[in-house]
């Protein structure tokens, strides 16, 4: 969120000292669980190198594909609610906005899974929604069990991770670059097209790696969701350890997702980096 | 400001810290009340086994199921309390989700249990990979007890490893108010008229086993094409099935949810409660049986305690009130013609005999088919 303006990578006073316990941490439960998944993944069960788990991934291509499918339309919508949301709110008054912004992480203090289980509760055939719609004579509507189901559940527990990072590049926004657009004549649009969204997209861009990412490898929404008919990527993953013992070809899997969500990423901040020097933040 | 805000966070915390102090005192005070209780409760009961307190301070390590055990809550007696105060051994109780948990925390060494109770098929392959030290059940007091119908059982031919704990059997369980009719098949499960009101567990074996049934199959089939047409049932299913599930289940069959779900009559006993239109039955095709026995791992330092332990759950009295908290049927003769156990004769657990379903055993499955299954489990889920 706050990582738009490191302009300087080793400030002055840079003391590795100071960053022994986090490389340590690192190193620890970042580095080599790593390193472990890519064993994993080009091993067997007997710890012989082997390319049979790689080769077995052409069988998921669909379910990669649908899980990038859904995630790309929850990061969408995602963007469609926050933007503007963060646009109003980094212009309101400080009371309205401190509401406001608290209101947006309250959902955050409880934990992911109950917030998602409460969705069943929701829509249901039973639930809330649709004995409100059967007492004005609709439906009961199938709400749950429906791809719509899974992108609502990213929707909701991801929007906060896409609100923030916007608003906080709105906030850092100089007025005085407004003011200036308005005094060289510039319609509101193009105010907005001009110097809003270019100064923004370093928030943007974090946002949209902190929705999507967490969405593709996401398999709890899908399976209380989703009713466990719809598979997506997670869902394997999550299967192969837990159910499977299938630790490599699991590995695999993730090492691919992994592969592939840098490279989505990296074509992203080449798009963004374009004409935005202070884009690339991410990665 | 912001120092409004946090004073006014700090009294709140304060706030409440201070209220659970003052709830946490009057519990204490309850708790010597159920003390009392507890002993009168004591005097009542008459152990016929012989137990001495030789061992006192010693410890032994139970691993059991979740919530397989009375332990003191809604009213049921504290099982491992019990045992402790009779003979002066100390329990340390430790619980697992699934056979496969417990094998593969026993496997991996380290760990030293005294009594573990697995279910039937795990027995079996505990016993072959030589993890199981022999019960020498003439020694146990209690054991007459058993019913002569879970002794010998494919698992434990000779009754020398392991001693029934509690019994369970799969059925089908349906709502009375969508489905009109008394299912007889499980081919219910695959019935248009019902699409979307059909759940179906969420794991391969339990979800094999249904459509292995209907199609007249073993359950421990080693003949592959056998397991390709369970699971082309299983995909053919998948369009009028809401959805795979395990504990919502519950939920969902509670609330109405959903009409028809396949799962174990002592669940379905709880479910009922809190849903009188629900109701079961066995399909005629047969159904799954488990028997979850007691053992003694090899890893056991404490065998002696561990065999009075397990005598003691042979008590008539804390068998009944083992059968009552868990709600699964009893393998134990003195609880099953009990005139005050409440599940007595109940049909859905204790099914007399021209009603009793044609049951089968998981057995322990060879790897090689194991992944197969899995592979073809994936495949129904996938697409």
């Amino acid at each position: 969120m706050n990582n738009a303006k490191i302009k300087n990578p080793k400030p002055k006073n840079y003391n590795p000292i100071i960053c022994t316990p986090y490389t340590v941490w690192s190193i620890i439960f970042i580095i080599v669980p790593l390193f472990m998944v890519a064993y994993y993944a080009f091993t067997d069960k007997t710890g012989a190198f082997t390319f049979d788990n790689i080769a077995e991934l052409p069988r998921y291509a669909k379910t990669f594909g649908i899980s990038l499918v859904y995630s790309v339309e929850a990061t969408i919508i995602c963007l469609i609610i926050a933007y503007p949301l963060a646009y109003f709110m980094s212009n309101m008054k400080a009371g309205p906005k401190r509401m406001l912004s608290m209101l947006i992480m309250l959902p955050m203090w409880m934990n992911f899974l109950i917030r998602t289980y409460s969705w069943i509760t929701i829509l249901a055939r039973t639930g809330i929604i649709n004995t409100l719609l059967e007492k004005i004579g609709i439906g009961p509507l199938k709400l749950i069990n429906t791809p719509g189901a899974i992108i609502l559940g990213m929707v909701y527990n991801f929007l906060p991770y896409m609100v923030l990072p916007i608003y906080t590049a709105m906030l850092k926004l100089d007025h005085s670059l407004l003011e200036a657009a308005d005094d060289l004549g510039a319609s509101p649009f193009m105010r907005l097209r001009k110097v809003i969204l270019p100064l923004s997209m370093p928030g943007v861009i974090s946002g949209i790696t902190m929705v999507f990412v967490p969405c593709v490898s996401t398999f709890y929404i899908s399976q209380k969701l989703g009713g466990g008919k719809t598979m997506l990527i997670g869902d394997v993953i999550e299967m192969q350890f837990q159910s499977a013992y299938n630790y490599n070809l699991g590995a695999a899997i993730s090492l691919i997702l992994m592969v592939l969500i840098l490279i989505s990423l990296a074509v992203m901040n080449h798009f963004a980096d374009k004409d935005d020097e202070e884009g690339g933040l991410i990665v | 400001m912001k120092k409004t805000a946090f004073i006014l966070v700090a009294l709140f915390l304060i706030l409440t810290l201070t209220l659970c102090g003052c709830k946490e005192e009057p519990k204490r005070g309850v708790g010597v009340d159920v003390d009392i209780d507890l002993s009168e409760d004591e005097a009542a009961i008459e152990y016929e086994g012989e137990y001495t307190k030789e061992l006192a301070g010693t410890t032994i390590n139970v691993f059991n199921w979740g919530e397989y055990i009375p332990d003191g809550t809604e009213g049921s007696l504290d099982i491992n309390k019990e045992f402790t105060k009779l003979t002066g051994i100390k329990v340390n109780y430790t619980t697992y989700e699934s056979n496969e948990a417990m094998y593969s925390k026993l496997k991996g060494g380290g760990v030293s249990y005294d009594i573990i109770i697995p279910s039937d098929y795990m027995i079996d392959r505990m016993k072959k990979e030589n993890m199981l030290q022999p019960i020498n059940t003439a020694s146990l007091s209690n054991y007459k007890y058993i019913d002569k119908r879970y002794k010998n059982l494919y698992f434990d031919e000779q009754n020398s490893y392991s001693v029934p704990y509690c019994v369970g059997m799969v059925g089908l369980i349906y709502n009375t108010s969508v489905v009109k009719e008394r299912p007889t098949s499980w081919g219910v499960m695959w019935d248009e008229k019902y699409k979307d009101n059909i759940l179906n567990f969420n794991n391969p074996r339990d979800a094999f086993a249904v459509s292995q049934l209907l199609l007249g199959y073993n359950l421990n089939s080693s003949d592959r094409s056998q397991w390709d047409a369970a699971a082309e049932k299983l995909k053919e299913q998948k369009s009028i099935l809401q959805s795979y599930v395990m504990d919502e289940i519950y939920q969902k069959m509670e609330d109405g949810e959903a009409a028809i779900a396949p799962y174990y009559a002592g669940d379905f006993l709880l479910m009922q409660e809190n849903n009188p239109d629900l109701d079961f039955v066995y399909p005629k095709e047969g159904v799954n049986i488990f028997v979850d026995s007691i053992c003694i791992p090899k890893s056991s330092k404490n065998y002696k305690a561990a065999m009075m332990y397990i005598n003691f759950l042979l008590e008539p009295e804390i068998a009944l009130e083992v059968a009552e908290y868990v709600m699964y049927a009893s393998p134990h003769t003195h609880v099953m013609n009990n005139d005050d156990y409440t599940l007595k004769g109940n049909e859905y657990l204790y099914p007399n005999e021209e009603n009793y379903p044609k049951v089968q055993y998981f057995k322990d499955i060879d790897e090689s088919i194991r992944s197969y299954y899995e592979r073809l489990w994936e495949d129904v889920k996938l697409y």
